[in-house]
């Protein structure tokens, strides 16, 4: 189970969403998931050993490594990929849960083509609205609270090239060297700015499914 | 074999699974198999050879980690979650089973082409009958092996948190030796991670059994208060006209017994049944 087994899941979700889902789909899985796989885990793959501290006290390494990075840029990466995606799981249960109603009905006696009911997309309308609409809050709450943990956990999102540790057993204060913190800065400023506009992405959504509603609503009633 | 392939088997399981059954899988693939997959095993790709001890004594680094970590969080995740994910297969087996039954009905009742054989398989079996207790097995047995793992995480390293520096005085280490462990405030965040999707597992098994047996009580008030009437007459009517899978599934999970026993009941079926050499 890994990054192409979640986009065959996702990519049944795609059927049922809106443009600008669509859209945000291939954002997600071509700057974001594709980037982290090809580039990003070849720039961090040596982020502990190439962590070097000056000294040779053993143990010193692997406690300031642990102090300054108590969770690693990829690994916060992934998780909030996977769970920046999985509400649009909500979104495909409710489908699921809409199409086992229609072949009940059509169980029960009522003619509904099964090959159409396979292909059929559902409108986004009445409570599969809501659960849309719950999908994409719940994606942009994920992506901010990401975004926050990254710039609370590393001051800001720029990898600093020097590091000063003086925690046991390190004889007082040393100095440590990180790997690539050029290299990190970029991807980091870089997967800082997708997800930025893929949460533009959803904020634009959400705007356009409320619009849409209104204005069905507004000519239910003229 | 190896995630994927697990993943190809237990798909054909969620077709015959509750709607609980198919949120805990999809928890299951996700946030347990996948993290393992993509973050967790990197976090623990190094743990031996970052694994550092304040000695030069050659062996010392070895014996200390082999008493410290007599088996890896990662390869204990693995092996859980294969265990906990396997009982699925014991209503995979049963539903291929009834499925192979309701197969021999057909040809047995003069509906054996390739047509309602392909419906066979497709349809969603309904669990109800033996089936229910196959299913209630599997999840109980899920939920034990849940729990057995969690207790054995919690023996080998009590509490769920990674510490930073280890006491050895294995031999050949001289004296007490100071060793460090590489990561452990990740690892602790990841034990803590899989801790608790491990007892969101738990508890959408408990709510599915809850949901089962609520399910079973409130169809059986229901038998008792509609009892079906005239048999007979009930089976040659449906055989002979509309052919209906879902009404020959209960037929054949009501009655949950050999087709010998169902042709003797039915006397419509005797003459097709006459031809029949196993009966």
């Amino acid at each position: 189970m890994d990054w192409g087994a979640l986009q065959t899941v996702l990519g049944g979700v795609n059927k049922h969403s809106t443009s600008i889902g669509k859209i945000w789909l291939t954002v997600l899985f071509i700057f974001r998931i594709m980037i982290l796989v090809v580039a990003a885990e070849s720039v961090w793959g040596d982020e502990q050993q190439d962590f070097v501290c000056n000294t040779l006290q053993p143990g010193c390494r692997n406690v300031c490594y642990d102090h300054f990075f108590p969770i690693s840029h990829i690994r916060l990466w992934a998780l909030q990929l996977i769970f920046v995606s999985t509400p649009a799981l909500l979104v495909a249960m409710h489908v699921a849960y809409r199409r086992h109603e229609k072949k009940r009905r059509f169980r029960n006696g009522e003619k509904i083509d099964i090959e159409e009911l396979k292909n059929e997309k559902f409108h986004i309308r009445g409570p599969l609205w809501w659960t849309y609409t719950s999908s994409i809050f719940f994606r942009i709450a994920f992506e901010a609270i990401f975004m926050y943990v990254f710039y609370y956990m590393y001051d800001g999102y720029q990898m600093p090239r020097l590091m000063k540790c003086n925690a046991w057993p390190c004889p007082n204060t040393v100095d440590c060297f990180v790997s690539r913190p050029t290299e990190k800065t970029t991807f980091t400023i870089f997967m800082l700015a997708v997800s930025g506009i893929c949460m533009m992405l959803n904020l634009a959504e959400l705007c356009y499914l409320v619009i849409k509603v209104c204005w069905k609503d507004s000519r239910k009633t003229t | 074999m190896n995630w994927a392939g697990l993943y190809t088997v237990l798909s054909g399981v969620n077709r015959h699974s509750t709607a609980i059954g198919r949120i805990w899988l999809s928890v299951i693939f996700i946030f347990r198999i996948m993290v393992l997959v993509v973050a967790a095993e990197s976090v623990w790709g190094d743990e031996k050879s970052a694994f550092t001890c304040n000695t030069q004594q050659p062996g010392c680094n070895s014996v200390c980690y082999d008493h410290f970590f007599p088996i890896s969080h990662i390869r204990l995740w693995a092996l859980q979650l294969i265990l906990v994910t396997t009982p699925a297969l014991l209503v995979a087996m049963h539903v291929a089973y009834q499925q192979h039954q309701e197969k021999k009905l057909l040809v047995l009742t003069g509906h054996g082409d390739p047509k309602h054989m392909e419906e066979v398989k497709k349809h969603k079996m309904r669990i109800s009958g033996s089936l229910w207790w196959t299913y209630v097995c599997s999840v109980v047995f899920r939920l034990l092996f849940e729990a057995v793992f969690m207790y054995i995480f919690y023996m080998l390293y009590p509490g769920y948190q990674m510490v930073r520096l280890v006491k050895c005085e294995a031999y050949p280490c001289p004296n007490i030796v100071d060793c460090f462990i590489s990561r452990p405030t990740e690892k602790t965040i990841f034990t803590v991670f899989m801790l608790v999707t491990s007892s969101i597992c738990i508890v959408l098994n408990m709510a599915e059994l809850v949901y089962l047996v609520v399910r079973a009580c409130a169809r059986r008030g229901q038998h008792n208060s509609n009892p079906p009437s005239g048999k007979g007459s009930f089976y040659g009517h449906k055989l002979s006209s509309e052919y209906k899978q879902n009404e020959i599934n209960q037929l054949l999970t009501e009655q949950d017994g050999s087709l010998k026993d169902m042709l003797r009941r039915n006397p419509g079926l005797q003459e097709k049944g006459d031809r029949c050499s196993a009966c």
